[in-house]
């Protein structure tokens, strides 16, 4: 049985706790936020013990391990007091707003031999898997590019009110959202070299961005693309996806299916062909014990447990591997336009007309009827 | 409840296999005349409930089958409440107190702002909770909703927090203010069973997924099939397909083998399909 406490209950808290509160092996012995209201009401209807101030859970409740799911720019001082407790850590996406906390703290976790896992739940996510153990394979032969997407219906109108519409506090599309593409990518093909042509875009809101686009070097011939909108409400909710280019054909992954293109006369692996395999979800994923919102949520903590229970130190979206992302992320948010070559005004390349004014069009019509006439 | 139910999933751009799927039906079922032709098909196939979620579109929906009550006298609405994403959007958008303001009631009715402030100050979510239950109720206003669903998301999310009052308040405001039957949708059977057992809901409707091969039936198929042999309540299946992974056949073969099972609940895009649905469950379901 391993005692947990979580800190945080917005969205992704409460979910966690829903979550994990009905793991067999998990006892929550204290929740904690700073909305007095939330914990009345989880207080009144749940039994479970609350606190407003997360230290005063660590202190009295024998808690082993803690998630927390608060705004940004807490992650770093909150991991930081939890770890120096002694206590295993798991923490919301992204980890760190500064990545040299990342390191620091992936190195105090593991000198304290302690497990630490971030919430890139799409590592859980059967499809994206899969294309992981085809990328290990090398299936698709020499990779040269790779496009990460992530689309989805959060911003939609000119307002905001809470963290996630302030940039010090790591709100934006950039931390909230491509934080995934990004995590995604890091775990597949390691830390790129550079990024470049960075455009953090504004839709709606004037504080943060609520597009970004980027390019990733990885050196030795393999270059990416990001493109992310949090104010894209086509999609009826957050899409991720990943298309990878290779010498050997191409794999198409999101949340629900592998599309996987291989050339005439490629060796495919088992369960492949040449030409198109598709594989969904519903063979790749693996049940769980209890689902909320999709298994990977549940797959996520349930592997957290495990770590805990088996002090498995080294694991999936650890803090090793999300300060690589987090590195990505900072490096991504100080280049927005950065080393941008104007391209050629029409001064010395006539290629594209002035529009005309309408007294111009109109003197251009008449000497078009008068040629007809005439 | 009748054998079959038809679902609405198909209609929202909801496809558990395949997201170019999932946007191409989107795309078709963007105008109401696509949708009603198919519940039209489904009505004169014999499949006359519709299983919807209170999602805005269905709204229109209901307009229009009020204008022609004849048309539609035998029709009847099972509401799943409530359309989780709009309060999941609007929970990180605004916070949790904005995103319930924001669907509460508005117009300054006696009841809603008694209800909501006593309910608010007294940190009881009685009140909260009848008023957006009211709330999701309006659209289905002069027509049969004999059955209210709560939605999978949330009796899931509220059965992990232990938070399980909230289900007797579901059912008292449903069976009391509606005359109806609460129902329940989740993705964890057997766990739920005892939930409701807890708070002394006897013999719910209660519908999960329930097929051959297992596909998002948590905590496995064979307790499941344990809770069907063994348990009192009433079950619907849902995604029997698997979201198309079993042949049809196979599938309804197999399910209509098991155990006091109510009803299915199946979603369908065109008239032949709908039809051959029917068709296999008249040809393996023997009462």
């Amino acid at each position: 049985m391993v005692n947990v406490g979580v800190i945080g209950l917005g969205k992704m808290g409460l979910s966690h706790f829903s979550i994990i509160n009905a793991h067999d092996n998990v006892k929550v012995v204290g929740v904690c936020d700073s909305s007095s209201y939330v914990l009345d009401v989880l207080s009144k209807y749940t039994g479970v013990d609350t606190f407003s101030d997360y230290e005063k859970m660590l202190e009295s409740t024998g808690v082993e391990a803690v998630v927390i799911s608060t705004p940004s720019k807490f992650h770093a001082p909150m991991v930081r007091a939890c770890l120096e407790r002694g206590l295993h850590v798991f923490c919301e996406k992204p980890f760190c707003l500064d990545p040299a906390d990342s390191l620091a703290l992936a190195k105090l976790a593991s000198d304290r031999g302690l497990v630490s896992q971030v919430g890139y739940h799409n590592r859980h996510v059967g499809a994206f898997a899969e294309a992981k153990r085809l990328l290990d394979l090398g299936v698709l032969g020499k990779v040269s590019h790779v496009l990460a997407e992530a689309y989805g219906p959060v911003v939609l109108k000119p307002k905001g009110s809470t963290w996630r519409s302030r940039k010090e506090e790591g709100g934006g599309a950039l931390y909230d959202y491509a934080a995934h593409p990004v995590d995604l990518l890091t775990w597949y093909f390691g830390r790129p070299e550079t990024v470049s042509g960075t455009y953090l875009g504004h839709v709606f809101s004037e504080d943060t961005e609520d597009e970004v686009f980027t390019t990733l070097d990885w050196g030795g011939g393999l270059s990416g693309q990001l493109s992310v909108s949090w104010s894209d409400e086509s999609h009826r909710k957050m899409t991720t996806r990943v298309t990878v280019w290779g010498t050997n054909g191409k794999i198409y992954v999101d949340r629900q299916e592998i599309q996987v293109y291989l050339r005439d006369g490629v060796e495919a692996p088992e369960g492949y062909d040449t030409g198109w395999t598709v594989r969904y979800t519903t063979e790749l994923s693996d049940e769980v014990d209890f689902y909320v919102r999709g298994e990977e949520y549940s797959a996520q903590l349930a592997t957290f447990v495990k770590r805990v229970e088996e002090g498995a130190i080294r694991g999936a979206a650890d803090f090793v591997e999300a300060a690589a992302a987090d590195e990505v992320l900072y490096a991504i948010a100080n280049n927005d336009r950065a080393g941008v070559r104007p391209v050629a005004t029409g001064e010395t390349t006539d290629t594209t007309p002035r529009r005309r004014s309408w007294r111009e069009r109109r003197a251009a019509r008449r000497a078009v009827r008068a040629e007809l006439k005439g | 409840m009748d054998r079959l139910l038809f679902g609405d999933n198909q209609f929202f751009g909801v496809n558990h296999m395949s997201e170019e799927k999932a946007r191409a039906q989107a795309m078709r079922f963007q105008s109401l005349d696509a949708i009603m032709s198919v519940l039209d098909a489904a009505y004169d196939a014999g499949v006359t409930t519709f299983m919807c979620t209170t999602h805005d579109r269905i709204a229109s929906v209901t307009d229009r089958m009020r204008t022609d009550p004849e048309r539609y006298e035998k029709q009847v609405f099972y509401p799943c409440m409530p359309y989780a994403h709009k309060y999941a959007n609007a929970m990180a958008e605004e916070g949790m107190f904005g995103a319930i303001r924001q669907f509460l009631p508005d117009g300054g009715l006696m009841d809603a702002a008694m209800r909501g402030g006593r309910s608010l100050a007294k940190k009881d979510i009685e009140g909260i909770t009848t008023l957006l239950i009211d709330a999701e109720m309006k659209m289905f206003t002069g027509l049969k909703t004999p059955v209210v669903f709560l939605q999978n998301v949330v009796v899931d999310f509220l059965l992990g927090m232990g938070f399980t009052d909230a289900f007797r308040i579901f059912a008292e405001h449903v069976a009391t203010r509606y005359d109806a039957e609460p129902a329940f949708i989740t993705m964890n059977l057997p766990r739920l069973l005892d939930a409701l057992d807890s708070v002394g809901i006897v013999n719910p409707i209660v519908c999960s997924n329930i097929n051959k091969i297992g596909f998002r039936m948590s905590g496995g198929i064979d307790s499941y099939l344990d809770a069907l042999h063994n348990r009192k309540f009433r079950a619907i299946a849902m995604s029997v397909y698997a979201s198309g992974a079993i042949r049809p056949e196979e599938a309804i073969e197999w399910v209509a083998g098991l155990p006091n099972i109510e009803s299915i609940v199946f979603g369908a895009s065109s008239r032949a399909n709908i039809e051959s649905t029917v068709e296999l469950v008249d040809r393996y379901w023997h009462s």
